[in-house]
């Protein structure tokens, strides 16, 4: 077991890379963090147009929430776990299988219709910049092959399609207990392996991105007083002139 | 009893003039940035009149402020915290830059640059934000001056709530100013909307400011002031909004809105409060008693109990004689003129007005009576109803009596200042039929009419026991990342760290001898003369040559003939034509 009986190419995929663009995110995430906190924002372009967006957005994002605790159910929690609480494979199969298809259809629309509007809408798209472009990239990418990968191996596939549950669960928890085991990845299908390989390329990308506003979730605001009360002294600690105070120009076309 | 300082301020509308010199140099002091084109952290409003950004009272629409549930409770109007984070993906209470306009600038450049020929150059408005010919529609003023006239009458939100006949009549009537700036609110319903946590009073002055470095731009806040006095920067990404000039105020200077005020209306001090009545008294039931529940929140400085208390808080000796000294103290509860805005936002605002009496002066004189008559000022206020309900609905919620009082204060004022004025005795009659002194109304004209910058401005600096300027002296070079240069960092505008004072100096100087126009200009290769050294030839100092001076007029057609001007020609200056 573990690297022993695991190719080069298996071990450079499935482990190096996993593991590289794990401490790229973290490290990078706090550095982006300490280097750039006014840089740390949504950039929302709400402002220019809301038409597209008031549709696009909301789909695109709570899309992407059910996604994420779909991807959280089966890669974290072990099949046996589900099976001890009465849950058969066929069952868990249907719910996950039409759940998650239902979940990334609305993800999708919705980064379609972000995208058009990005596109179409002149402000949008002059606001656009090219590390954006590179990050929807990436972003459409991972969503569309993982979608993909979904419709061919478990939607068309006959019987109750490709149990994932089997292979890339074990090897995703695998790397967390830093027993990592490629070789569990070996006969795993194309459209997964291409899904995962551009996932693990946007997770690298992440904190050098706009994306990093997924980090800083108001997770904390249901608790907190209303009213924000803040001494002098924490809130002025530096005489540097702020970013932000750039003369006004029409945008370069 | 937990008292508090806040900085706050009181406008005399009777004295604007509505030159807008306070928006202007507020906005080359603060906002004269990219992103910040729209932003007016301090606008003037011709009433009645739609407001900036367009008919922002209407919280039917805009949602902003708090609503007190059945239950007693103060709510948010755009939702709780629940409906907050579930609408954050996509604000639906959110204007769009139409609801300000979309800001534009001039092209400048084609006047000068513009190529020889038979018509005159024009400079073609560019909106600022696309790039693009654009035609203006609105701006931060565009019903200026245009007070109640049929083009926005209809849409007033504060005549909406008025009858119909009302609003007919109305184009006769009055019209004032109406400057606004951040109202720096006691209840501020901007920061309980803010998810990030970004938004803040302090608790030394009760400025209300926005964290640059910890504002995610999740937008709620914009919705959530009911002023619409939060505004978004669509370049950086963050809230910004009127600082009360806290540098400025720190240092015991005004404003920069004060300190310009060409009517000399603006008062700025301190007012003490008991922070803990601050919910109780946002929440009262009737929204006319809002008014004096606010004021049953502020503590007489004067009192030994509250001085007692305010020191308990560690409220410094020299505050607590600034509140006793205070204009604002004086105008809110001895003389009883100030009145705050819409205080049925329930935010508790903090930046109040004395109504103006000049309609109701204006009134009187036009019909040919005599408009500082004590008498005929008093009959007038109470029969012309309309300029006192529309003042009701600004600054009273509905309730024509406090206005109706104040307008009285004012007119005893003025009749028996005349009266003093034409050497007579003043009229204590005057002054008891609207509850005062004459000794009372006198110094009460004295403060509203002659009082010099020290009496307007009582303004304690702060505390900086740490000697912070001294942070300017450590080397502004060593820093983690590297200058940033200003433009666009390398995760879009703005990102990455502040540059040093010194570092940035350089660059800005160095942005300024290179740039010609704060517009992209019509030819890039435009040499500023200014910074040209005299040596050379430099690609573009001349304008291009388009079709070889053949349509656009031979040799001879401008004196000098630069229309003959040729790149290929060699050998630079010497020997040239020109």
């Amino acid at each position: 077991m573990g690297l022993t009986n695991a190719t080069a190419d298996q071990i450079v995929l499935w482990v190096v890379v996993p593991y590289v663009t794990f401490a790229v995110l973290v490290v990078g995430s706090i550095w982006r963090y300490r280097y750039d906190k006014f840089g740390w924002t949504t950039r929302s372009s709400e402002l220019y147009e809301k038409r597209l967006l008031r549709w696009g957005s909301p789909m695109f994002h709570f899309g992407l929430l059910f996604v994420v605790l779909g991807h959280f159910l089966g890669l974290v929690i072990p099949k046996s776990w589900t099976e001890a609480v009465g849950i058969s494979e066929p069952q868990y199969h249907f719910v996950a299988t039409w759940m998650g298809s239902i979940a990334a259809l609305v993800a999708v629309a919705g980064l379609l219709i972000l995208i058009y509007r990005r596109r179409a809408t002149g402000p949008v798209f002059l606001a656009t910049t090219k590390t954006d472009k590179l990050m929807y990239v990436f972003l459409a990418g991972s969503l569309l092959s993982g979608a993909w990968a979904t419709v061919q191996t478990q939607v068309i596939a006959s019987g109750h399609g490709y149990d994932y549950r089997e292979t890339i669960s074990p090897w995703f928890r695998s790397l967390w207990y830093l027993q990592p085991e490629p070789a569990l990845m070996a006969g795993v299908p194309a459209a997964f392996q291409v899904h995962i390989t551009v996932a693990m390329l946007l997770f690298a990308l992440w904190p050098f991105t706009r994306l990093v506003h997924a980090f800083s979730a108001p997770v904390q605001y249901p608790f907190r007083p209303y009213v924000v009360y803040r001494s002098r002294e924490a809130s002025v600690t530096s005489r540097a002139p702020r970013p932000g105070w750039d003369p006004t120009s029409t945008p370069p076309r | 009893m937990k008292v508090m300082a806040q900085m706050s301020m009181v406008m005399n509308l009777d004295k604007c003039i509505g030159c807008h010199t306070c928006s202007v140099t507020c906005k080359q002091a603060w906002t004269n940035r990219t992103g910040t084109e729209y932003v007016w952290f301090n606008n003037v409003e011709t009433r009645p009149g739609l407001g900036y950004p367009r008919t922002y009272e209407d919280q039917d629409t805009w949602q902003g402020g708090w609503v007190r549930t059945k239950r007693g409770k103060l709510k948010l109007r755009a939702g709780g915290r629940a409906k907050k984070l579930a609408s954050i993906f996509a604000n639906p209470k959110l204007p769009s830059i139409h609801d300000y306009y979309e800001p534009w600038t001039y092209e400048y450049d084609m006047l000068l640059s513009a190529p020889a020929g038979e018509h005159t150059p024009v400079a073609k408005p560019k909106s600022l934000l696309t790039g693009d010919d654009m035609s203006i529609q609105w701006s931060a003023n565009w019903d200026d001056d245009l007070g109640g006239s049929t083009a926005t009458m209809q849409d007033d939100p504060i005549l909406k709530h008025m009858s119909e006949h009302v609003a007919e009549e109305l184009e006769q009537t009055f019209m004032f100013y109406l400057p606004r700036i951040c109202e720096h609110c006691l209840n501020p319903s901007c920061v309980a909307s803010c998810p990030s946590g970004a938004m803040y009073k302090r608790v030394e002055d009760g400025i209300v400011l926005v964290d640059q470095d910890q504002c995610r731009g999740w937008r709620m806040c914009v919705t959530g002031c009911p002023y619409k006095k939060v505004y978004f920067n669509h370049k950086t990404g963050k809230a910004e909004k009127c600082t009360l000039c806290y540098p400025r105020i720190e240092v015991g200077l005004p404003t920069v809105c004060s300190e310009t005020c060409v009517g000399r209306l603006r008062y700025l001090g301190l007012v003490l409060y008991d922070a803990d009545k601050v919910g109780a008294a946002a929440a009262t039931e009737a929204e006319e008693d809002l008014l004096a529940a606010q004021r049953a929140v502020f503590l007489d400085p004067n009192d030994p109990e509250v001085v007692a208390a305010a020191r308990r808080e560690g409220i410094p000796d020299d505050w607590i004689t600034a509140a006793q000294r205070s204009p604002i103290w004086k105008l809110i509860h001895d003389y009883e003129v100030a009145l705050p805005l819409h205080p049925e936002y329930r935010t508790l605002p903090m930046v109040w007005y004395i109504p103006p009496l000049s309609p109701v002066v204006d009134v009187v004189a036009s019909s040919g009576n005599d408009g500082e008559d004590g008498r005929t000022l008093f009959a007038a206020i109470s029969q012309l109803r309309i300029p006192l309900e529309y003042l009701a609905g600004l600054f009273t919620a509905g309730d024509t009596g406090p206005v109706e009082r104040v307008l009285r204060r004012l007119a005893a004022m003025r009749s028996g200042m005349r009266e003093v004025n034409l050497g007579r005795e003043f009229p204590e009659e005057h002054a008891a039929a609207v509850g005062m002194t004459g000794d009372q109304v006198q110094e009460m004209y004295r403060l509203l009419a002659i009082a010099k910058y020290e009496e307007r401005y009582v303004i304690p600096t702060a505390h900086t026991e740490v000697a912070r300027e001294l942070e300017e002296m450590a080397c502004s070079l060593d820093f983690e990342g590297g200058p940033g240069m200003g433009g666009s960092g390398p995760f879009g505008t703005s990102s990455g760290q502040p540059t040093p004072v010194a570092v940035e100096n350089f660059h800005a100087l160095a942005a300024r001898q290179t740039a010609d126009s704060p517009h992209t200009p019509s030819s890039p290769s435009r040499v500023n003369l200014l910074n040209w050294d005299g040596r050379g030839r430099p690609s573009g100092l001349f304008p291009p040559d388009d079709g070889g001076g053949q349509d656009a007029g031979g040799p001879g057609t401008l004196p000098g003939g630069r229309q003959d001007a040729t790149n290929e020609e060699p050998g630079g200056f010497e020997g040239s034509a020109r």
